[in-house]
């Protein structure tokens, strides 16, 4: 129905897009995957006539016999939400934050079809039942920030399909969302897609979801595609080595020797943090036990909320605990100042954000020399800096340069340079490869086995990804609303979780079935 | 909202209190005390004397305090030393010029920008949007006292077509307003300058946003989201502005009087510091203020009406 | 739209160096007074003409160009300098008492636009410049408060300072190495808003006879003794008055400029 052929598009020089074509049939799903940059982005845009300002694309976007790069600003005003619905990676913050959710849903209607407010209220709630938000839980007069980040998902669905348009476009739509409503909302996809007999263009960065999904799948690379066809196929057959690379990288788990049996490093007992919020007290942290070894990787694993991240704070001793206590190598974790400066030198961190894990006004040596403030700069500090930059494969040349001059998969190789310029005994890696590329994140994990079997560092990983963790960790931990709920090696936690949570979550995994592997 | 509006009330009333202190305070800071300054060098002792006793300077201050302040809650803010009147009823004749002009400008202001501001807003990037905020530019940088002499002496003086100063008072309204239109343009140009222009770059950053991005998706124009997604999301921003512009329209209607031999609160607070007259300026003073007290009162209600994740709180 | 930073230095520059040559040279006595020569139009010997004194229109100009620009400055330095301070302590004790205390304290200081300032501290301690400086001052310390909590908080949730705390270092050593010059940009731009307010509000605070006293030379004042002679010889009331308007105009040219080119949006970024 919806037919691309040899879509074009530069910014100047740069080729973003180079000829791609693609066929997107009614009642079917075409998984389009790609790391960043590869612009899978940009077809969506492309297609829906919504480039940034001064972008042109060449080729042609045929709708009936229409080429949409030719219509009319008016025309695409008409198709837009009528003929093709297209929802966002970001739903918190992709509605209206001053508009109902009903009213947002009925736009949409009045817009296209004229509608008083009345009936088009009417449409809005019956398509809002359809996504899973029904009437008496969540009456229209709702407002964006009254819902979860699921939930708003729900309504921009509802406002993309409420004219039951021929095509969907959902471009990255569950990577913001946790596992178990990642699921949900790819099975309302799925769901509408069938019942409506829609086209549905799903963009993402992810294999495992694709393999789920689509029916069709191309894979695109630097604005080509360089492999397409039924899903089943590409996947099993991978003729082109960049698929190769990507299915090869999505799986991957380090090469990791066996861990003779050490002393406790880190031990964490009935750990308890209390917040104190305008509605009432929420407790992060409930009565948390844990330990990691001398040469350990210990895997957290969890949902957003449910207390990883405070947990890493107060095991760094950012903040403090309102019960039980948390040791390393014997001596008593606290917040702030009561810690002593050899103590904390005992252990480092890794953060999520590449881009937001360097002062991008200090150059590379002064940045990598920061933890330095715990022991004192050694007069051979630029040596230490230059040999922890080769450590981590980096030019020692780099340490005069600023951070901007880095790619994302750079920079976390210096945030974990950072961490061991001090030589600690434990890092606290959290989210550490969360957002990064595939074949990046996979390189980056090698490093990190390598560096633990040279210096016997312990890591304490923490991720929303139980795939990633099985690669990496001896012992996995899983945490829901402040407790650990299950803990065990990585096989028997993800291949025979005990505790309904695991199975939920292991259930709600996107995996790419064994027998195309 | 009701728990909004209260919570806003108590910050509001919290305010005042502390603002009514500092003012009392700072006018005790005078050399000598305020008895002598006001009196000045040559008093005989006796006239020194009865003026003590009748701000009542024998008594401690936080009881002086207390005094004053629930004098002034019941509408009692002294007698002028000057005029032997009751200072309450000078403020209020002199507000009925200073207020219906700091409201009349900032009406004026506000028609003036919006439109300013939508357009360059629409225009991004575009002549036309250079050319408005070239325009408010020059707007901005005006000094309005200077603005209305030049006022003055284009509609005035050479043209005749309003009157140069002075006011006829309220029994005839249509000449009073008329004698207010030139202050209340020199009042406002500059306001309405910051104010497209904050108007401007609060649309051009909420076009930005997500949810403008969504709304093309579902087949607005651009013009349809600015004006059905962006301006409300933008009135954030510029009310806060607003708000803020009100205090300095209080503070500019002061000035603006000079000009146009206006008897408002600003006259009447210059001749009060000639003449020494602190119970005057004191007064005068804490009204200036809690106007502007009430008015960011009013900006945090309006707040509270724009936005629905506010109410809650 | 390329010009306007270029412009704006230009004019800001110009009232700059005129401030600063009066100090040492102006073409005639600022104060001197000839009568027979009063109210002149522009001429060769008077570029700007003469007031009703004789006074020569240019050398009070620059003359007020001085004053003007060393209350301007006095009071964004009186602003910065406890502002900033301030600011960056909100910021790093945000959500507690020590954040609220602050901030309240600024919305209380904000309640009184400068002129009511002028007004308390003149009926206290009569009329000057001085008293213009610390007026103005005190009503740009909140300004500068509220702008560096607002800029310092969402750096403070960046992982850098995360890192940094890791690394041992306490809240005074993160504000002053990671958070302020992370903000210096905004701050700057800041400071140049203020700067050309400062002129104004100077201006006005002259004008009605709060600020510099004669015989201490003033745009503010040259325009209150203009007044009444604007029909007669407009030329008294417009030098000034365009004076200020170029000044002011210059300083926020700059000050856009300045703030594109530190615009973090426009930096790499995410």
């Amino acid at each position: 129905m919806i037919r691309l052929e040899g879509l074009s598009l530069a910014i100047g020089r740069q080729p973003v897009l180079d000829s791609v074509s693609l066929d997107l049939a009614p009642g079917s799903i075409t998984g389009l995957v790609g790391e960043s940059g590869s612009g899978k982005s940009m077809t969506a845009l492309a297609i829906m006539g919504l480039l940034p300002p001064g972008m042109r694309a060449m080729g042609r976007v045929m709708l009936d016999g229409q080429n949409l790069l030719e219509a009319s600003e008016p025309d695409m005003g008409r198709i837009r939400g009528r003929r093709i619905g297209m929802i966002f990676q970001e739903p918190m913050t992709a509605l209206n934050p001053l508009m109902t959710i009903g009213d947002q849903v009925a736009e949409v209607l009045r817009l296209h079809e004229g509608m008083g407010r009345r009936t088009a209220l009417d449409r809005a709630r019956e398509r809002l039942d359809r996504v899973g938000l029904p009437a008496p839980r969540f009456p229209l007069t709702l407002y964006p920030h009254e819902l979860s980040g699921g939930q708003r998902q729900r309504v921009a669905i509802a406002m993309a399909i409420a004219l039951r348009p021929g095509l969907l476009i959902a471009d990255e739509p569950t990577t913001a969302l946790d596992v178990t409503t990642q699921a949900r909302i790819l099975d309302l996809l799925k769901a509408l897609v069938r019942d409506e007999g829609m086209a549905l263009l799903l963009i993402t960065h992810d294999l495992a979801v694709v393999a789920g999904m689509a029916d069709r799948v191309a894979v695109m690379q630097g604005g080509r595609v360089v492999e397409s066809g039924p899903t089943g196929t590409v996947f099993r057959q991978r003729s082109h080595p960049y698929t190769r690379q990507l299915f090869s990288a999505s799986r991957y788990s380090p090469v990791r020797g066996p861990r003779p049996a050490a002393p406790p490093l880190l031990e964490v007992r009935d750990a308890v943090r209390d917040y104190r919020l305008p509605q009432g007290g929420l407790r992060a942290l409930d009565r948390v036990n844990l330990t990691v070894a001398r040469g350990e990787s210990v895997g957290l694993v969890g949902e957003s909320g449910c207390g990883k991240s405070t947990l890493a704070r107060v095991i760094l001793g950012l903040d403090p605990l309102q019960g039980g206590r948390i040791r390393l190598d014997g001596q008593d974790v606290a917040a702030g100042r009561r810690m002593p400066r050899g103590l904390r030198a005992r252990m480092q961190a890794v953060f999520q954000d590449p881009f937001g894990s360097f002062d991008p006004r200090w150059r590379v040596d002064r940045l990598l020399a920061e933890p330095f403030h715990l022991t004192g700069r050694p007069p051979d500090w630029r040596d230490r800096v230059a040999a922890a930059l080769a450590e981590v494969g980096l030019d020692p040349g780099d340490a005069r340069r600023f951070i901007h001059e880095f790619s994302g998969g750079q920079r976390q190789r210096l945030a974990i340079a950072r961490a061991l310029i001090i030589r600690p005994a434990l890092i606290v890696l959290d989210e550490a490869v969360s957002a990064l590329d595939v074949r990046v994140r996979a390189q980056v994990l090698d490093l990190l086995a390598r560096l633990q079997a040279d210096h016997g560092l312990s890591y304490l990983f923490i991720s929303h990804d139980l795939s990633v963790v099985r690669g990496i960790a001896d012992r996995v931990l899983v945490m829901q609303a402040g407790r650990i709920v299950e803990e065990g090696p990585p096989e028997q936690v993800i291949d025979a979780p005990r505790h309904s949570h695991t199975q939920a979550l292991v259930a709600a995994m996107p995996v790419i079935p064994g027998d195309w592997i | 909202m009701l728990r909004y509006v209260l919570r806003q009330m108590i910050v509001m009333g919290s305010s005042l209190l502390a603002a009514s202190a500092l003012i009392f305070s700072v006018v005790e800071l005078v050399p000598g005390d305020p008895a002598s300054f006001m009196l000045g060098t040559g008093a005989q002792p006796e006239t020194l004397a009865a003026l003590r006793q009748q701000i009542g300077l024998d008594q401690p201050l936080a009881l002086r305090y207390a005094a004053w302040l629930g004098a002034i809650l019941h509408g009692d803010f002294g007698t002028s030393f000057t005029y032997k009147t009751p200072i309450a009823g000078m403020i209020a004749e002199r507000l009925q010029v200073s207020l219906p002009l700091a409201l009349m400008a900032l009406a004026l202001a506000i028609a003036l920008a919006l439109p300013v501001g939508l357009y360059a807003a629409a225009r991004r990037d575009r002549a036309g949007d250079g050319l408005a905020m070239g325009t408010t530019h020059l707007g901005i940088a005006l000094p309005n006292f200077w603005f209305a002499m030049l006022l003055v002496l284009v509609f005035a003086v050479r043209l005749r077509w309003l009157p140069a100063g002075g006011f006829p008072g309220w029994s005839d309204p249509l000449a009073a307003l008329t004698s207010l239109i030139l202050p209340a343009t020199a009042l406002a140009l500059p306001q309405a300058a910051i104010l497209a222009r904050v108007l401007r770059s609060a649309l051009v950053e909420t076009m930005g946003q997500d949810y403008i991005r969504t709304a093309r998706a579902k087949g607005l124009t651009a013009g349809q989201a600015l004006r059905r997604h962006a301006l409300r999301n933008a009135l954030i921003p510029v009310l806060t502005i607003l708000g803020m512009q009100f205090s300095f329209l209080l503070a500019g209607a002061i000035i603006i009087e000079n000009v146009f031999y206006l008897p408002g609160l600003g006259r009447m607070i210059f001749q009060a510091i000639t003449q020494r007259d602190l119970i005057v300026v004191q007064s005068a003073v804490l009204v200036l203020v809690a106007a502007v007290i009430a008015v960011t009162f009013l900006v945090d209600l309006a707040y509270g009406a724009v936005d629905p994740r506010l109410r809650r709180a | 739209m390329r010009i306007g930073p270029a412009l704006g230095a230009a004019l800001a520059g110009l009232a700059l160096s005129a401030a600063v040559l009066s100090a040492f040279w102006t073409p005639y006595d600022a104060g001197l007074m000839a009568i027979a020569d009063k109210l002149q139009p522009p001429s060769g010997a008077h570029w700007f003409g003469t007031d009703h004194f004789g006074r020569d229109i240019l050398s009070m100009a620059m003359a007020g160009a001085r004053t003007s620009m060393a209350v301007a400055l006095v009071a964004v330095a009186i602003g910065m300098g406890l502002g900033v301070p301030l600011g960056l302590l909100a910021a790093a004790r945000r959500g507690t008492w020590t954040d609220e205390i602050v901030m309240r304290g600024n919305d209380l200081i904000f309640a009184f636009p400068s002129l009511v300032i002028a007004i308390l501290i003149t009926a206290v301690w009569g009329p000057s410049a001085l008293n213009a400086m610390v007026a103005i001052g005190i009503f740009n310390v909140p300004v500068f408060a509220r702008v560096t909590r607002g800029a310092a908080l969402p750096v403070w949730v960046l992982d850098y300072i995360r890192a940094a705390r890791v690394a041992g270092k306490g809240a005074g050593l993160i504000s002053v190495q990671h958070i302020l010059p992370n903000i210096a940009g905004l701050l700057i731009v800041q400071a140049t808003i203020q700067f050309s307010l400062g002129i104004l509000a100077e201006a006005g605070l002259s004008y009605v006879g709060l600020g510099a006293q004669p015989p201490t030379p003033s745009w503010g004042r040259m325009l209150a003794e203009a007044q009444t002679m604007v029909a007669l010889a407009p030329h008294v009331a417009v030098i000034p008055g365009l004076c200020i308007v170029l000044t002011v105009l210059g300083l926020n040219l700059l000050g856009d400029g300045l703030r594109d080119a530190l615009d973090p949006r426009l930096r790499v970024r995410r």
